[in-house]
């Protein structure tokens, strides 16, 4: 076991401050983990559609019995740590109030249809015009150039155009794809990953940048050696027997897949990557059956009838159990967790989903952040911003703006 | 300039780690790969080129490790242990993902290397992080993605079919993507404080909350999902959203339509493709046209003429799909401003024409073989740093001298 590093602590991004239109969880994914590490994140939101223009403000899963815009589950999972503030751009005032947020800001975010923050008036150009260093991030399906840039995609449609959705499957079934928006997730790890190396670029330069992110174009940089089998050995994808994802064929690996164990929807995986894992595994086993696929090349040939053999000796199991064993001989095994199994009764994930506290909602548990950083801990403490919470405070601190101040925007519908 | 330069890593071979080596590698980061004497093992993993195996024909191998430089090294060996020492103090990161236990061993684990290089950044990626009770635990992806609720949640409506492992490595890519974000957040701090620090990555933990709402469900309101095909698990079944076109392939219909403007486009695309007398509900098209405002789900199976209008929706995309091939379906509903997607394979989304013409195709030289080859581009474009493959992947302790002298 590694020691642990104990030293003094402080925010990366402590400085950083982000005028964040990302909405969804394609962009509020990304600067959610700039919040985690101490960026100043402000949500602006419009107040006409009191930000339902992120589908996902109200809806559930709820805590309790209230609904409404301040009670989204998954809302407030995506958009923990950032301050909320609403703005009206279709006001001069609210064009200007805007304006003054981005002329102190480093970056502004966005994951809109493309177009739309132009038409609001504030485009590269002008965002640009106003702070010529900013960095700007957009985030749309399919980029902001290309015959199919006005296309319009969720989660599940980036991941179709993409490949991910056909390369996951069983064989003569239809694509199984992706059981949730898994091109969200990413698309915002991306976007993360490009407005961090935007702002080291600008630390470093001095330059900012607009950044183009496709979160098509992401997705189809995960199927590097399939893409490469086409292009180097023309190859298709789509051919006779594939896809079948619960198989390996980079590495080939056998017996590799989910079998299933006793009690209801019970499945565990086992992946056999050499002979030496066969062996442990048939010592496990303990039946003569094995010895019909010792050599790697006959179990890779049969592996129809070696699954429904592994199925035979999993299925009277506990999952569990299986994970015992195997793991104690040394196999890759797992069972397919469920999430109550993974969230609150599995060891490695404990500790790893923080409480927030959410103003309107309570506490409420949270995704936390699958890395520990030494001397720059991630904090997640507060849940989702309310629609226009940090109005007084935001344009207090950052703009002068006295309550009054405050108070006569909201009267005039600029916010 | 680009956005790394002159930032150089040190990647100890590991399969699971390299893909975090190639996305600071094509963004500018010198990236040196350390492999044991005879190579790592993932040089022998297909597919090959023209399918014959070899240390420098692995496809896998070619992706995987674009634009960095590899050395060999034995770090078994106290010589080399040095030599690796001496590398390590011109570094700025390591990324490793080694078995536990092995680096402290060698005498070459975050406490001692920062001796050689006090501001390092040390990246360490395991199955299950660092001190855990599972440290020793084998894992690939598939039973990383298993244990860590992905799998849980794809698959089909039959749940006498096993849970489904999305295709392509994407356990891998997951923890990664987190090492990836991690790094740059740790050299953004290195530039204000001149600190290094060390990083512990857990790829289960990565993928416990790379679920959606799988595990906000629960955290929130202890409700589970259950895997659909095709479709978000979800704690009520929904209705499916994929259609076979008249070319047997699939699409993806989205949100069903539930807008005004959407009923009247698909009606008017009815009527131009002549099938409109093919739907006895197209009368409901033409009073969704006309409604105030979108259809909202709350009315749906309550109100009669709401439910009936949205129905009229869907079997109006079923008639089309049966009568179109897929790649007309999705082009044709998305020009009427209706989100819906072909379902591609990898290759098909590679070839079509939007990502050609947004240069998404880069050519690589492998000018040892005489030839070049098509490779995927950039995940994101950064005009003022772009991404670039600077060359292909080395071959076996192709860079020695050059490094080590």
């Amino acid at each position: 076991m590694e020691k642990r590093v104990e030293t003094a602590t402080a925010e990366a991004l402590a400085g950083v401050r982000v005028c964040d239109f990302c909405g969804q969880l394609a962009g509020a994914g990304a600067t959610r983990w700039l919040a985690a590490f101490g960026a100043e994140v402000i949500r602006i939101e419009d107040p006409v559609r009191e930000g339902r223009w992120d589908i996902l403000r109200g809806v559930g899963p709820y805590v309790d019995e209230r609904r409404g815009i301040e009670f989204g589950g998954g809302f407030n999972n995506h958009n923990t740590q950032k301050l909320g503030v609403t703005i009206n751009l279709r006001t001069e005032r609210g064009k200007e109030l805007l304006t003054e947020l981005v002329r102190q800001s480093d970056c502004v975010t966005e994951n809109f249809a493309v177009g739309v923050l132009e038409r609001w008036g504030f485009g590269y150009e002008r965002l640009k015009a106003i702070k010529p260093d900013i960095v700007y991030v957009s985030n749309c399906g399919f980029g902001h150039t290309g015959p199919y840039k006005s296309f319009k995609t969720w989660g599940p449609i980036v991941q179709a155009v993409s490949g991910l959705t056909f390369s996951s499957g069983l064989p003569d079934l239809p694509p199984a794809g992706w059981g949730y928006s898994y091109m969200d997730h990413t698309g915002g790890y991306y976007m993360a990953m490009a407005i961090l190396l935007a702002l080291l670029h600008k630390k470093r330069t001095g330059e900012g940048q607009w950044v183009d992110l496709a979160c098509t174009e992401a997705a189809l940089t995960l199927h590097g050696p399939a893409l490469l089998d086409w292009t180097v050995n023309g190859r298709p994808g789509r051919r006779q027997g594939q896809p079948h994802s619960n198989r390996d064929l980079s590495p080939p690996m056998a017996p590799h897949g989910i079998y299933p164990c006793r009690g209801d929807d019970a499945w565990v995986a086992i992946a056999c990557r050499d002979d030496a894992d066969w062996e442990r595994l048939s010592s496990a086993i303990g039946a003569d059956w094995t010895a019909g696929f010792a050599a790697q090349a006959a179990r890779l040939a049969n592996q129809d009838a070696l699954d429904a053999a592994v199925s035979g000796w999993t299925a009277s199991q506990d999952k569990f159990a299986v994970q015992r064993t195997l793991r104690e001989a040394g196999v890759p095994c797992s069972a397919v967790q469920t999430p109550q199994e993974r969230i609150d009764q599995d060891p490695d994930t404990e500790g790893r989903w923080p409480t927030v506290t959410h103003t309107a909602m309570g506490q409420v548990r949270v995704d936390g952040i699958p890395v520990r950083m030494s001397k720059t801990p991630w904090r997640i403490e507060r849940g989702a911003p309310c629609l226009g919470e940090h109005n007084e405070a935001v344009f207090g601190r950052l703009l002068g703006l006295s309550a009054q101040d405050v108070a006569q925007l909201r009267e005039e519908g600029a916010i | 300039m680009s956005a790394l330069a002159g930032v150089r890593v040190i990647e100890l071979a590991n399969e699971r780690i390299a893909f975090a080596g190639k996305l600071l590698a094509d963004m500018g980061a010198d990236v040196i790969l350390v492999e044991p004497p005879g190579g790592d093992p993932a040089r022998l993993y297909p597919p090959f080129l023209d399918d014959e195996p070899g240390p420098d024909r692995s496809l896998w191998w070619w992706h995987y490790h674009t634009s960095k430089r590899g050395v060999v090294l034995d770090l078994d060996d106290a010589g080399d242990r040095a030599r690796f020492k001496a590398l390590a103090a011109t570094a700025d990161v390591l990324l490793e993902s080694e078995p536990a236990g092995r680096l402290a061993e060698l005498g070459l684990d975050y406490d001692a290397l920062r001796q050689v290089r006090e501001d390092l950044i040390f990246v360490s990626m395991t199955p299950f992080g660092r001190g855990s009770p599972n440290g020793g635990a084998p894992a690939t992806d598939l039973t990383l993605l298993a244990g860590g609720g992905p799998a849980w949640s794809c698959g089909y409506d039959d749940h006498a079919l096993p849970p489904v492992r999305g295709g392509g490595n994407q356990g891998f890519h997951t923890g990664c993507h987190f090492a990836v974000m991690a790094t740059l957040t740790a050299l953004f701090h290195r530039l204000s404080s001149g600190e290094g620090q060390f990083i512990d990555v857990s790829m289960h933990g990565a993928q416990n909350v790379t679920t959606e709402a799988a595990s906000y469900s629960w955290l929130v309101a202890r409700q589970t999902v259950q895997r659909q095909t095709g479709r978000h698990a979800g704690v009520r079944p929904s209705q499916s959203t994929q259609m076979r076109c008249k070319d047997g392939r699939w699409v993806n219909t989205g949100v069903p339509p539930r807008a005004p403007a959407e009923f009247a486009q698909i009606l008017g695309w009815l009527r131009e493709l002549g099938l409109e007398d093919q739907l006895p509900e197209a009368i409901f098209l033409e009073m969704g046209a006309a409604l105030p405002k979108p259809i909202t789900y709350d009315l749906i199976g309550v109100d009669d003429e709401a439910t009936a209008i949205f129905s009229a929706g869907r079997e109006a995309l079923a008639l089309i799909a049966e009568n179109l091939g897929a790649y007309d379906f999705f082009v044709g509903f998305q020009r009427r401003g209706i989100a819906v997607g072909v379902i591609y394979s990898p290759e098909e989304a590679f070839e079509d024409e939007h990502f050609r013409a947004r240069g998404f195709q880069v050519v690589v030289p492998h000018e040892d073989l005489g030839r070049a080859f098509r490779y995927p581009g950039a995940p994101y474009k950064l005009p003022a740093s772009p991404w670039r493959i600077a060359r292909r992947a080395p071959r076996l302790g192709e860079h020695d001298r050059e490094i080590l002298g």
